[in-house]
């Protein structure tokens, strides 16, 4: 928390509190955009020791919030890593047992080259300066990473939502490096509605006076309503109405009476500002609207000529989808309609939807039923591949 | 469906017919039985498709490949020749357009194996003679207002489909009422009153 508060500077940015493998004008990264970045760095976390075959790497994709801090606790906020519910020793992804790589992905904010680093031609944040970041730029950056580790094929890949589409695009991408790959709550392209949000997300960062044009922190200012609004208005969409009710209904915040005005009378309003304050102390605004326009790019059947088929022709990679029922951010049909496609391939592929009533967030909690999914997939790749019980 | 011993049975017959290491979509997989059976004791690059999604979610708990859906629509997202068998269990008399499933699986497997309970077993054919009642037995354990069967057929029916659809019968079982294959030397009408379940292995 501190650290951005502090000197309105992201020293995560640039000399993250986790290891960072730097890149130099000899190894540039290919950018969609049609230029390249360089020099650039990624920050990463790992856990459990790669075996001497090298062929127990799991590689953990984050969300569009996410970081690299997956099972560590996290050096900005304090809290646990964002799925130390799942990853961890004896734990269903077994760091004992497997070797877990997580980096932050190109365009964040936690060590991996993104808008709120120093660039080197000016020595001030890069602001928009940065080219646009693509979902296959991020996973052409994860690629140098494992080539660090030296690692022939990854033995699973896995995340959910953007994370998801990571995994889907290394799967298509290089199917020869991925034994298995595990998307979660994800899509093979970003919906109209959902850039929709994501459009309402990025014009209230805009539309803060502090954002400056993107160069906010030549001001030593940061547009903290904007970025509060746009992750409100986001936190709605990770949840269900279902869950909402649940947990809110229509409850009052430490009162007894509606007070006729705009205060937080509603605890869903208090959660909500809670939710947007707290997010400020830990992202920047910039890499929000670099993350999240990264999602709106992806398209994978747009890639292969429209047909999805085609992205996955002649794999041999064991996919297990995931989907939720109440997510309507990305809606089960998505994950069928890969499937689909991965049976029009011929691709090994397992399904699961499972029926909560918790919405989009849902891979992120402790869900028996995913749990259980990831387990059995898992296992029996595991076995597929070797690598014992 | 319940899992009765005659069923039992009937997926030892239908493994018997597949060879170690094959390409198998096994549709209607119910709890993964005959899946964890071939890749167990055969080997077999084994895929699921299961309507109800608890089977689905238990089977890939249980490290099966499979995916959710319905014979009914689905098996047209899969490619020509795509496994070297396609077995339809148990399950071609719920669903809603067994000729046009049955001509899926002659497309998307080498082979089919279909497996089925005959309605024209003396049973079945004594219950509603005599009682003028549609049949319950073992095999087809439900009331007829409650069943997900909506498409029996006898084996004589089931061998006219196959006439349609120019699919070649290369083996045929009957099995009787205690799960044994009745003398291959019999007559098709004899198999038609004798057998309870029948097992075909097809090609196109």
């Amino acid at each position: 928390m501190a650290v951005l508060r502090a000197g309105k500077t992201n020293n995560e940015a640039d000399q993250p509190s986790s290891p960072v493998l730097r890149f130099g004008p000899d190894k540039p990264l290919k950018l969609d955009a049609g230029s390249v970045l360089s020099p650039f760095q990624i920050a990463y976390q790992t856990y459990g020791t790669l075996n001497d075959a090298r062929s127990n790497a799991i590689l953990v994709c984050h969300a569009l919030t996410g970081d690299q801090h997956v099972a560590n606790t996290n050096p900005v906020t304090g809290k646990p890593g964002w799925w130390e519910v799942l990853i961890g020793p004896g734990k269903i992804i077994d760091t004992n047992r497997f070797f877990i790589i997580c980096s932050n992905v190109i365009g964040g904010c936690l060590g991996s080259t993104g808008p709120a680093s120093t660039n080197p031609a000016t020595g001030k944040p890069y602001g928009l300066d940065l080219p646009i970041i693509t979902i296959p730029d991020m996973v052409r950056a994860q690629l140098m990473l494992v080539d660090h580790f030296g690692i022939e094929k990854l033995f699973c890949v896995l995340g959910g939502s953007m994370g998801g589409m990571q995994v889907l695009e290394w799967a298509s991408s290089y199917p020869e490096r991925v034994f298995s790959a595990l998307p979660i709550a994800t899509g093979a392209r970003h919906s109209s509605q959902n850039i929709a949000f994501h459009e309402v997300g990025r014009q209230a960062v805009m539309a803060d006076p502090e954002w400056h044009g993107g160069k906010y922190f030549d001001y030593g200012k940061r547009p903290e309503k904007g970025l509060a609004v746009a992750r409100m208005a986001a936190h709605i969409t990770y949840l269900s109405e279902a869950a909402l009710h649940r947990k809110f209904g229509r409850n009052l915040q430490d009162r007894d009476a509606l007070t006729f005005g705009f205060d937080a009378d509603f605890q869903i309003e208090s959660y909500l500002r809670h939710q947007g304050m707290t997010f400020v102390d830990r992202f920047d605004a910039n890499s929000y609207l670099y993350m999240t326009r990264a999602m709106d790019y992806f398209d994978l059947a747009a890639d292969h000529g429209g047909r999805l088929a085609d992205a996955f022709a002649g794999t041999k990679t064991r996919f297990c989808l995931v989907s939720f029922t109440s997510d309507w951010l990305f809606p089960t049909e998505e994950s069928r309609s890969i499937v689909h496609a991965l049976n029009a391939a011929g691709a090994s592929v397992s399904f699961v939807e499972i029926e909560t009533d918790r919405g989009h967030d849902a891979f992120l909690l402790d869900e028996p039923e995913l749990f259980a999914a990831i387990n059995g997939f898992i296992g029996s790749a595991a076995r597929a591949r070797g690598l014992g019980a | 469906m319940s899992v009765n011993d005659t069923q039992r049975v009937d997926l030892e017959v239908v493994a018997n017919l597949i060879p170690s290491q094959s390409r198998v979509l096994d549709v209607g997989s119910g709890d993964g039985s005959l899946l964890e059976l071939l890749q167990d004791t055969k080997q077999v690059d084994g895929r699921g498709l299961e309507l109800s999604q608890r089977g689905v979610n238990e089977c890939v708990a249980r490290g099966l490949s499979v995916i959710q859906g319905d014979a009914d629509k689905d098996l047209e997202f899969y490619p020509d020749k795509g496994f070297d068998f396609v077995v339809l269990s148990q399950t071609l008399q719920a669903t809603r357009n067994p000729k046009l499933v049955l001509d899926e699986l002659l497309r998307i497997g080498e082979r089919a194996i279909v497996s089925f309970p005959n309605f024209g077993h003396w049973r079945v054919r004594l219950s509603l003679f005599v009682q003028g009642r549609m049949p319950v037995t073992k095999d087809l354990p439900y009331s007829w207002y409650d069943t997900p069967n909506i498409h029996f057929c006898t084996i004589r029916d089931f061998v006219n489909l196959c006439d349609e659809l120019g699919a070649t019968v290369e083996k045929a079982t009957a099995l009787d009422a205690n799960g044994q294959k009745i003398g291959l030397s019999m007559p098709w009408w004899f198999w038609n009153f004798f057998g309870q379940q029948a097992v075909f292995l097809l090609r196109r």
